[in-house]
């Protein structure tokens, strides 16, 4: 994953001519994440083209609950917003409460996705799994596949708490990794939008 | 335990591949057994393997590419000869199963592992000494993209002794790739290789992307930036939107494989033209991202040995952003027959059509720069003019291919085949064997022996047309593309005209590993040596620096002026800059790539042979190694001033040298 | 903005407490609108999806704004061009594939 992109000392930062240029790791993130919206997209695509091959499997108005959706939904929101505060926190150097923070946004994002591996499992139970249609298939690949950017965006999370109480503190390197997971936490709210809107709203209409 | 692995697995009952193994392992014995009686494995392992400098992987890359070529070469002329013999009562000597494994490593090799690796390694070498930067913008993932290219590499090699390899063409297209008709190891080798090396290549685009963006030297505008560097901009941009895609194509061939899901199968509402639709939209811009930096090669080349300016610098720059922006809405020209309406196909076929507008823009520049230049025919150039001969025909058919009525006869034909063969050959690999001609001396500081060079072209371009000009005409003939066996008799001599053509081919390659024998034997004579850094009175900042560079590239950041400004200074007899020195700041090797890769590695064999265990094993090990790694806060270095003054010292003997010998 | 200006971020704006909380509600007005929306049933389907894609793109502008502090200052200049780059690769992947495989199932009969 790039975020081990840790290196940049060669940035001209001892440039002669004043011109400032920020550090290019941040930048090259927002590049991977930009990669990541065109797999996405790409994801996307194939769940519109097999949105109604139900196979005479259910439909997802049969499958989802939106309630689950919601809650999902408003716990993945709050977790942008604790994740915020974090690094508010992070810029204010006030170690205690990013640690806090990042601590309340991690115990969200394991709520979420134990609402969806609980979701999924249920599914299965019924035998309406991955295997059952192709419109099943592209759901969980779909869904899965963002759940699974979230199980990694947790890793991280751990390993960046980890090492802030170790030697790294807040330094400038510990800050980029910060911004970078930040980048990665909202990115992954924005294409949770598109998921609840056109999987499950629209699925259910 | 073994998942589907067993001693069955490896192919003793098929003489040519148990003649192979003999032949790579007597090879690779070779090679090992030197390195450890010169005593050189902790040299390899500190210089080489670890290494994080920009210039030593590009060497690797290309020495991994021109590997590859050989045995992309290999099955080729295989399939040549087979189709030679193959005719009327006689088989040939390859069997379908073999045939068919055949005809789809060669694409997969020569593309993936080949061409791409080829370009990645002229990026590396040239980008950041052309932008005057001191490496790209992240150093170890640039080592970690090396070693996930060289394991999609190793992987698919493999597949020759352990297992088999896909035998349904070098894209795999669904049904016959998914688990009902194609139940064996080999679309899994398939998958798995393809998947890693793509990692490797998306990271090398975001690298080179930011690189371009940020580290330029203070004064380089856009539009003072040398064209082999815009040309490797737009294959990065290429890279980061059509790369996700073809990971999520075979991620999804895979759930189907691995976990019975219905994406592309026929049953259970699965989509089988979902997959060529996907598949392409990665595979078009593919073909771009290959012949677009060749361009670049083609622009610095005709500039340098015509002694004159590019012609039409602004022109050439946005013709290349015009082919990378069109190249990405025109997939539909590898599927007209799917079944698509009329209006679908029109739409593809025109954008299709229009690609040829800038690229007859760069036709007509290179031949300008030419006109009324004092033309030097070095090697680089003869591969050129080469060049612009044999693309131009390969340009024009593929309009012919573009049109949608056209291509209803003509798909799946010879014609295909020959039509892009004729773009491949004569555009993307011709350009970088004048690139590596160009830029052999600023990597080792001596230059290619010319007389081989030029004998290494004539090959290939008259072994080129005797080759496929045959196609063409089978194509029209009504010749299919993948066939084992055939009983036309009008068919037959043109295959032997084609097969002497590969033989010639095959000359060609030899005379181009003899270039490089010689080259290298030769190396310390005085008319070989590059002392000055600048053979061939070069225009663009690589030239500025030593052959080989130090490892920090540049003593001092160079400030911009304009378009050519080393050329301009070089003309005015301006000295360089008088800048003081200062200590540079340099990452430090790491092993972190090699780990990385090695863990990719078993992930990757594991999970072919469904040894699930092992497959956990490799996981963890790159979740560690990435871990590990992030925690090492010994990663940079400082290079004091006194080893900066000491190399620009013994740089500028070295160009005094180079005077008096004039 | 009253931290001083760093490299760290991604550029001259970091956001604060009052910015995350007006995206915050803006996002959740914005969620509830989308569920209302088809939970009651006030639409025809065409208009849902219609209002589906809107909100949604509003909502996505919101959490850019707003969580990712994308802005059109020079520093984020880059940023904000790469996005715009990618959205439109985006569009021309799920639009490009959609007129196709609908084209092609509406000839071939294939669904």
């Amino acid at each position: 994953m790039a975020h081990e992109a840790t290196m940049s000392p060669l940035a001209h930062a001892d440039d002669h001519h004043g011109e400032h240029h920020e550090s290019p790791n941040v930048f090259g993130f927002w590049l991977y994440l930009m990669t990541d919206c065109v797999l996405f997209g790409s994801i996307f695509a194939a769940f519109a083209v097999l949105r109604n091959q139900f196979a005479g499997g259910p439909s997802g108005k049969e499958l989802f609950d939106l309630t689950n959706v919601g809650i999902e939904t408003a716990i993945l929101l709050f977790s942008s917003i604790t994740y915020g505060f974090a690094s508010l926190n992070a810029l204010a150097k006030n170690k205690k409460m990013v640690l806090l923070w990042l601590a309340v946004t991690f115990v969200l994002g394991v709520s979420f996705v134990g609402l969806e591996l609980n979701e999924f499992s249920s599914m299965i139970a019924e035998g309406n799994g991955p295997d059952r249609s192709a419109f099943l298939s592209a759901f969980f690949t779909l869904v899965g596949t963002h759940g699974l950017h979230v199980t990694c965006g947790l890793i991280w999370m751990v390993v960046l708490m980890v090492q802030m109480m170790g030697p790294q503190d807040l330094s400038e390197r510990m800050m980029n990794k910060l911004a970078c997971l930040s980048l990665f936490w909202h990115f992954l709210d924005i294409v949770w939008i598109c998921v609840f809107s056109f999987v499950y709203l629209a699925g259910v209409m | 335990m073994l998942g589907k692995l067993s001693l069955s697995a490896i192919p003793l009952d098929v003489p040519i591949l148990v003649g192979t193994f003999i032949g790579v392992a007597v090879i690779g014995l070779a090679v090992l057994g030197a390195v450890t009686y010169y005593g050189k494995w902790g040299y390899l392992w500190r210089d080489w393997l670890t290494t994080v400098d920009h210039k030593r992987l590009a060497v690797m890359y290309i020495i991994l590419a021109i590997v590859m070529l050989f045995r992309g070469f290999a099955d080729a002329i295989m399939m040549r000869t087979q189709l030679a013999l193959a005719y009327k009562g006689n088989p040939g000597y390859l069997p379908p199963h073999h045939y068919d494994q055949i005809f789809s490593a060669h694409g997969t090799i020569m593309i993936f592992f080949m061409a791409m690796a080829f370009m990645t390694g002229l990026m590396n070498l040239v980008v950041p000494l052309q932008i005057g930067a001191r490496d790209v913008a992240f150093p170890f993932l640039n080592s970690l993209s090396f070693y996930m290219t060289l394991v999609g590499a190793l992987l698919i090699n493999i597949s020759l002794f352990i297992g088999e390899f896909a035998q349904c063409g070098w894209l795999v297209y669904p049904p016959l790739s998914e688990m009902q008709f194609s139940p064996g190891v080999g679309v899994d080798y398939y998958i798995w290789a393809v998947q890693i090396s793509g990692v490797g290549t998306l990271l090398t685009g975001v690298n080179f992307f930011t690189t371009i963006v940020k580290m330029r030297a203070p004064g380089m505008g856009w539009m003072q930036m040398p064209v082999f560097t815009w040309t490797a901009f737009c294959t990065t941009v290429l890279i980061m939107v059509s790369f996700p895609v073809l990971t999520v194509t075979l991620a999804l061939l895979s759930l189907d494989r691995y976990l019975g899901m219905h994406f592309f199968t026929n049953d259970a509402g699965g989509n089988v033209m979902l997959y060529l639709s996907m598949i392409w939209t990665w595979g078009h811009p593919e073909v771009y991202i290959l012949v677009i930096p060749a361009f670049g090669v083609f622009s610095e080349v005709t500039a340098t040995f015509s002694q004159k300016p590019l012609f039409g610098y602004k022109t050439m720059v946005y013709a290349t952003c015009s082919i990378m922006v069109l190249s990405f809405v025109v997939w539909v020209h590898h599927f007209f027959t799917m079944g698509a309406g009329a209006n679908v196909n029109t739409f593809f076929g025109i954008m299709t059509m229009i690609i040829a507008v800038p690229t007859g823009v760069k036709i007509f520049n290179w031949l300008f720069t030419m006109y009324k230049g004092r033309v030097e025919f070095t090697a680089p150039m003869h591969w050129t003019l080469g060049f612009m001969i044999t693309f131009s025909i390969g340009g024009m058919t593929g309009v012919m291919l573009a049109m949608p009525a056209a291509d209803w006869i003509l798909h799946n034909s010879l014609f295909l085949i020959a039509h892009f063969h004729n773009v491949i050959i004569g555009g993307v690999y011709f350009g970088y064997i004048a690139g590596m001609g160009f830029w052999f001396p600023k990597a080792f500081g001596f230059k290619l022996n010319e007389a081989w060079g030029k004998r290494a072209f004539w090959c290939w371009f008259v072994g080129f047309y005797l080759a496929f000009i045959p196609l063409y005409v089978l194509g029209l003939e009504g010749m299919t593309r993948r066939m084992n066996h055939y009983d036309n008799p009008d068919w037959y001599p043109w295959m032997l005209v084609a097969e002497v053509g590969a033989i010639v081919i095959a000359l060609g390659i030899v005379c181009q590993l003899t270039q490089l024998y010689v080259s290298i034997r030769d190396r310390n004579l005085p008319e070989n040596l590059d002392l000055t850094g600048d053979p061939w009175n070069g225009r663009t900042l690589e030239w500025s620096i030593s052959s080989p560079p130090p490892a920090y590239n540049f003593a001092v950041i160079p400030d911009i002026h304009g378009l050519d400004t080393f050329h301009t200074e070089k003309q005015l007899g301006l000295k360089a800059h008088g800048k003081p020195l200062a200590p540079i700041h340099m990452p430090k090797n790491t092993s972190a790539g090699v780990f990385i890769g090695l863990f990719s590695f078993i992930l990757g064999f594991a999970s072919i042979w469904y040894i699930w265990w092992l497959a956990a094993i490799g996981l963890i090990g790159i979740v560690a190694t990435m871990i590990l790694r992030s925690a090492n806060r010994d990663v940079d270095y400082y290079v004091p001033v006194s080893e900066i003054e000491h190399n620009e010292e013994v740089y500028s003997r070295r160009i005094a040298a180079a005077q008096a010998a004039e | 903005m009253t931290q001083a200006p760093t490299t760290t971020m991604t550029g001259d704006s970091h956001g604060s407490y009052p910015s995350y909380l007006i995206g915050f509600v803006l996002a959740v007005i914005l969620t509830v609108a989308s569920f209302a929306a088809v939970m009651t049933h006030a639409l025809s389907p065409g208009m849902t999806m219609a209002a589906l894609t809107v909100l949604a793109v509003v909502q996505i502008v919101v959490h850019l704004v707003f969580f990712l502090h994308m802005n059109t200052s020079t520093e984020q200049s880059w940023n904000l061009m790469c996005f715009i780059f990618a959205a439109a690769s985006v569009i021309v992947i799920i639009g490009g594939t959609i007129f196709i495989m609908h084209d092609t199932a509406i000839n071939m009969m294939s669904r």
